[in-house]
């Protein structure tokens, strides 16, 4: 979605970028576990998260918005990725140190400045995310800069801390983790706003991305890097962006979560006008009565099953549930996002009735109930009473916040590049010290030694790649971005295919597979290996890549030699391939006489077509053109 | 906050000439730079190089007092004011249940701004910690003691029961014990025997996952043992803790039979031999066993707090040394339990201390290290020898328990001979006679 016009500069656009990449370490960063994926959980346990009272008796916002939600979370576990540490069921192990020396090692290159001593916190998360009830997290180091090609960005912090268990479901009474990537080490960089357009902000994550896969110690692969992002516009607050796994999705969703404010502070400049006031946002009201004998289906259930329907005037709002100052950006999709947290299925309002079976004299009664008259608008919502209370309380809440413009809370990606409401953001006062793991200081011996270790910038082996592989700039950074750099060095340093036959292979073959609709994450290095060294033994031509990439893909074979098998494409030995030659230039004497050396191209297309993928076309092409030359010699000789 | 907790050496040196106290918020300048932050105190076992402040944004680090320059207070800490939620509305005819408090903490509430962990002790504590206590009882708490369960002696038992029988006599419909997990199966036992007659149930209850934690079993424990202090049929001392890793079911474990057998699982308590008397889950009491003494209204009944500390329980083990029996018969041990091999054995090179043990009056029993089972004397010579010598064989009654019902038999009684017999009496089901088909019967 691009909005012609928008200037973010006058917008007041500023996002920070918070980065989480998994470390390639041997073992989790608590425990002995080596096993980081797993596909199979043939454990499984049940558990709830209470929050813990802080010494303000208060329990953190976010902490109570999710125990209310009243869930249990069920985990799944396998034997391999997960140990009693994993399950809660056994204190933390010693701090993993490789990870410690990766995460400083990053800190090094982005001279940042490393803390004395680390001291492990625990972060309370109580959405089940972490089995404890808290992300253990550390301060590595404070301050430092990135530098990109456009500008510099400042560095706030660089954490070492453990990934979170990886959500597969979400019912109304289950929420369902699998443990294998918990506890899995990962390095957060938390970056200062900038201010800039949605893709300057993208490029930003990419330099920082590159500098990290250039320290050779992050993990690589969907999934093991993943993007916060604090977005503000002038007048609004921060609202935070959590879990976006692809790069490039972030331009995207900047881009949609400016405009969404940019609506929210239009629709606010709308209430000003009408001078509605956050008094004038009413008393829920039990309206149950009213619906006793709806034909409203959800409604009707909810009664049915002991629920309560609530409804709340909201003086001066008419019109503005379903005003859409930009597509699909409207204050009645924000409120029924929000109640859906709370267990809800979504809410009825006033800008959209009577429909969905409610009547037109149920609303009538309901306009009567709460006074309403045509300035004002109203929401309506059902299900059972805590959840329902709740919910409107947080409607109550929602349309206070609608006066100020944009709200402070947390929301998530959509595969699409929007984003939509996860909770209200967390209070401050949430961390204290995990006891069970004692402080450690660092030397200046480990930081000395290092200091050998922190890579070389980026862009020293991109221009490597080019001078080295004679790769054009666009292919190196291809590779360099793609997740099979690693492989790309090894297949060059072992075969002695052209390097930047792998390079186009890694990736423009593999995008333009992924394009389309091929699942690409099949492809495991091993069997992308395999296909490399039959490429170098000759037995099959790169032209027959694709063709060999996409029967794997479609699942019809189990590996490169069935596919070679299959398509029969071992490729034609050199005798062979002169004899099929020497056959079709004989066939076409009459046209190489008639046309000489442009009969070229067309005899060439008749022996590829042939040779189908068998064939190197370089080798055709010089075979050819020898045969072509030797018939054209005979011609000459004969005649005179 | 006074004192600078946890600092000595250079970390404490410096922070008294910075005459800045925890909690404060200081300004520690560096050779590099400046961090902001408020004081926090030290581990004790930590070393003494580093002052560790809070930053802003909640986390903690260490400074290096090498690197410090200088620290300057920016402002003086304020004490946190601890404002309790609203108690909860309390049903009038709810049973009236007293919660008494001897260490651990079952409930507790965190200082975020230094990292403090304190205890929810009084009955609004525990309301505001628990809500859902309010359901099911009229809470009284009281403190006996805090102290860590591994600090538990025969001294605090007898406190312990005789708070109990206070209570009961004054009338709670049941009573909860919050008790640190390492040693509450011994405590479970000695209060089995010292309150055998306890007219309602008497349930201790403690945790694997301290209670500041919001993944602990603390809550949930606590419930379920006031659930049982209040509306279970049968009367007696009982464990209710985790049945599994899930916070789902928990099990009734009667106070003798019950063993922690694994050092951090949720479920690790244990019933060994028998399966455990009873389950909670989803709010009620399920799968009661049969035979159970029934609660009663009676509030009148014998205590007997007593032990006698001279007991020993011995592991044997190859190599053991014979002359460990020499040293506790000489400094006027009145009991040895033995944690023998198999079906009770020892190496027949101790039978000549043993033998000089018993004739000097010292009562000793055999049991088993194998945890499981009942000891068999009869089956080997080796055992044959030790019952000819009077060592007596305790069925299935588990090591642990034996020692507490010895020095409790031998608290009570006058002779060895009286004390042995009370040792051959059922008590508190601590023994039993017939064994289960399964070692840990299916549910």
């Amino acid at each position: 979605m691009v909005i012609e016009g928008i200037d973010y500069k006058e917008l007041g656009l500023k996002v920070g970028l918070e980065i989480h990449q998994q470390l390639a370490t041997k073992k989790k960063l608590f425990c002995p576990c080596e096993k980081f994926q797993s596909d199979t959980f043939e454990l499984s346990f049940e558990r709830r998260l209470r929050p813990t009272q802080s010494e303000l008796g208060q329990v953190d916002p976010a902490a109570m918005f999710e125990f209310k939600k009243g869930k249990m979370i069920r985990y799944g576990a396998n034997r391999d990725s997960s140990c009693l540490v994993e399950a809660d069921e056994e204190p933390p192990h010693d701090l993993n140190m490789e990870a410690v020396e990766s995460a400083l090692i990053v800190a090094l290159a982005l001279n940042s400045n490393i803390v004395d001593e680390l001291h492990t916190m625990r972060k309370i998360v109580i959405d089940g995310s972490n089995t404890t009830g808290f992300q253990r997290t550390i301060i590595v180091a404070l301050g430092g800069s990135l530098k990109t090609h456009h500008r510099e960005v400042e560095v706030q912090t660089i954490c070492l801390e453990e990934d979170a268990a990886r959500l597969t479901g979400d019912s109304k009474d289950f929420r369902e983790y699998y443990l294998d990537r918990l506890c899995v080490p990962l390095v957060e960089i938390a970056l200062a706003p900038v201010e800039g357009s949605p893709q300057e902000v993208q490029e930003i994550a990419l330099s920082l991305g590159r500098l990290l896969r250039a320290t050779k110690r992050v993990a690589r692969g969907l999934g093991t890097i993943r993007q916060d992002i604090n977005v503000s516009t002038k007048g609004g607050a921060v609202v935070e962006v959590k879990g976006i796994q692809k790069l490039d999705m972030i331009s995207k969703i900047v881009e949609f979560e400016a405009l969404r404010q940019k609506g929210l502070m239009e629709i606010k400049e709308e209430l000003e006008e009408r001078f509605v006031k956050p008094e004038d946002i009413g008393q829920p009201i039990d309206v149950t009565d009213i619906f006793e004998d709806t034909e409203c289906k959800i409604i009707r259930q909810a009664i049915k099953e002991g629920g309560i329907v609530l409804a709340v005037r909201l003086k001066g709002f008419s019109g503005l549930l379903v005003y859409e100052p930009y597509p699909e950006i409207r204050l009645g999709k924000e409120m029924a996002e929000m109640v859906r947290f709370y267990g809800l299925g979504g809410i009825y309002h006033s800008d959209e009735l009577p429909r969905y079976g409610i009547t037109i004299d149920e609303v009538e009664s309901l306009k009567r109930r709460l006074e309403i008259s045509k300035e004002d608008g109203f929401v309506l919502l059902a299900g059972p009473k805590d959840r329902a209370e709740d919910g409107i309380v947080a409607i109550v809440e929602r349309s206070k916040d609608a006066l100020q413009g944009v709200p402070y809370e947390t929301r998530g990606p959509t595969p699409d590049g929007k984003t939509r409401y996860i909770r209200p953001r967390p209070g401050p006062a949430r961390m204290y010290p995990e006891t069970d793991i004692p402080p450690i200081a660092i030397t200046k011996e480990l930081l000395s030694r290092l200091e050998k270790e922190v890579p070389k910038p980026w862009e020293e082996q991109i221009e490597y790649y080019m001078s080295k592989y004679g790769l054009s700039k666009k292919l190196a950074l291809q590779v360099y971005d793609s997740e099979y750099s690693d492989l790309f060095g090894a297949v060059v340093s072992k075969t002695k295919i052209q390097p930047s036959v792998v390079a186009a292979t890694l990736t423009e073959t593999l995008i333009s597979l992924s394009r389309a609709g091929f699942d690409i994450d099949f492809l495991d290095e091993s069997t992308l290996t395999d296909l490399f060294l039959s490429l170098d033994k000759g037995r099959i031509s790169k032209e027959a890549i694709p063709q060999i990439l996409e029967l794997f893909l479609e699942g019809k074979i189990g590996s490169i030699e069935d596919a070679i098998k299959r398509l029969g494409i071992v490729t034609i030995s050199e005798e062979e391939l002169l004899q099929l030659i020497r056959r079709i230039v004989e066939e076409s004497k009459d046209l190489i006489r008639e046309r000489g050396e442009r009969a070229f191209s067309i005899i060439m297309g008749k022996v590829m077509k042939i040779t189908r993928g068998r064939a190197d076309g370089a080798k055709v092409g010089t075979l050819l053109k020898n045969e072509i030359e030797n018939v054209m010699k005979g011609e000459h000789d004969s005649s005179e | 906050m006074s004192e600078l907790v946890g600092y000595r050496g250079p970390s404490s040196d410096i922070l008294k000439k910075s005459k800045v106290m925890i909690g404060d918020l200081i300004e520690v300048a560096t050779s590099k730079t400046k961090y902001n932050g408020v004081l926090m105190p030290r581990y004790e076992y930590a070393d003494d190089l580093h002052v560790v402040i809070k930053l802003s944004n909640g986390y903690n680090i260490g400074i290096d007092v090498r690197n410090i320059q200088a620290i300057k207070r920016i402002s003086v800490g304020e004490k946190p004011h601890f404002t309790a939620p609203p108690k909860p509305l309390i049903k009038p005819n709810l049973p009236n249940i007293a919660i008494i408090s001897t260490g651990g903490t079952i409930a507790s509430r965190v200082d975020y701004r230094t990292g403090a962990v304190h205890p929810a002790l009084s009955a609004s504590d525990l309301y505001s910690a628990v809500p859902e206590l309010s359901r099911y009882a009229i809470i009284d708490a009281e403190v006996v003691s805090s102290i860590f369960s591994e600090n538990m002696t025969a001294e605090y038992w007898k406190l312990i029961a005789l708070k109990v029988a206070e209570k009961v006599r004054s009338g709670f419909r049941g009573i909860v014990v919050t008790h640190g997990t390492d040693t509450m199966g011994y405590t479970s036992a000695a209060l089995s025997f010292a309150l055998a007659e306890v007219p309602v149930p008497v349930v201790l209850v403690g945790s694997q996952r301290s209670s500041d934690r919001p993944s602990s079993d603390a809550a949930l424990n606590l419930i379920g043992a006031v659930l049982v202090a209040s509306k279970a049929p049968f009367s007696g001392v009982y464990v209710v803790m985790h049945s599994g890793m899930s916070d789902d079911v928990l099990s009734v474990h009667l106070g003798t039979k019950v063993r922690k057998n694994h050092t951090s699982r949720r479920d690790a308590f244990e019933s060994i031999n028998i399966p455990p008397v009873a389950y909670v889950k989803g709010g009620s009491i399920g799968e009661v066993m049969d035979g159970l003494p029934p609660r009663s209204d009676s509030k009148d009944f014998a205590a007997r707090p007593d032990f006698d500390t001279r007991v020993a329980l011995i592991k044997f083990h190859p190599d053991f040394d014979p002359e460990i029996i020499d040293y506790l018969t000489s400094r006027g041990y009145k009991g040895i339990v033995l944690e023998g091999t198999g079906l009770g054995h020892v190496g027949g090179y101790c039978n000549s201390q043993l033998r000089l043990a018993i004739e000097k009056g010292v009562l000793v029993a055999m049991t088993s290290q194998c945890i499981w089972g009942r000891v068999r004397m009869t089956v080997y010579d080796t055992g044959r020898d030790l019952l000819v010598m009077g060592v007596l064989p305790l069925e299935d009654m588990l090591p642990e328990t034996a020692l507490v019902k010895m020095m409790w038999a031998l608290g009570n009684t006058r002779s060895v001979e009286d004390a042995k017999e009370l040792m051959k009496k059922n008590i508190a089901g601590e023994i039993g006679y017939r064994s289960d088909l399964e070692r840990r019967p299916a549910r």
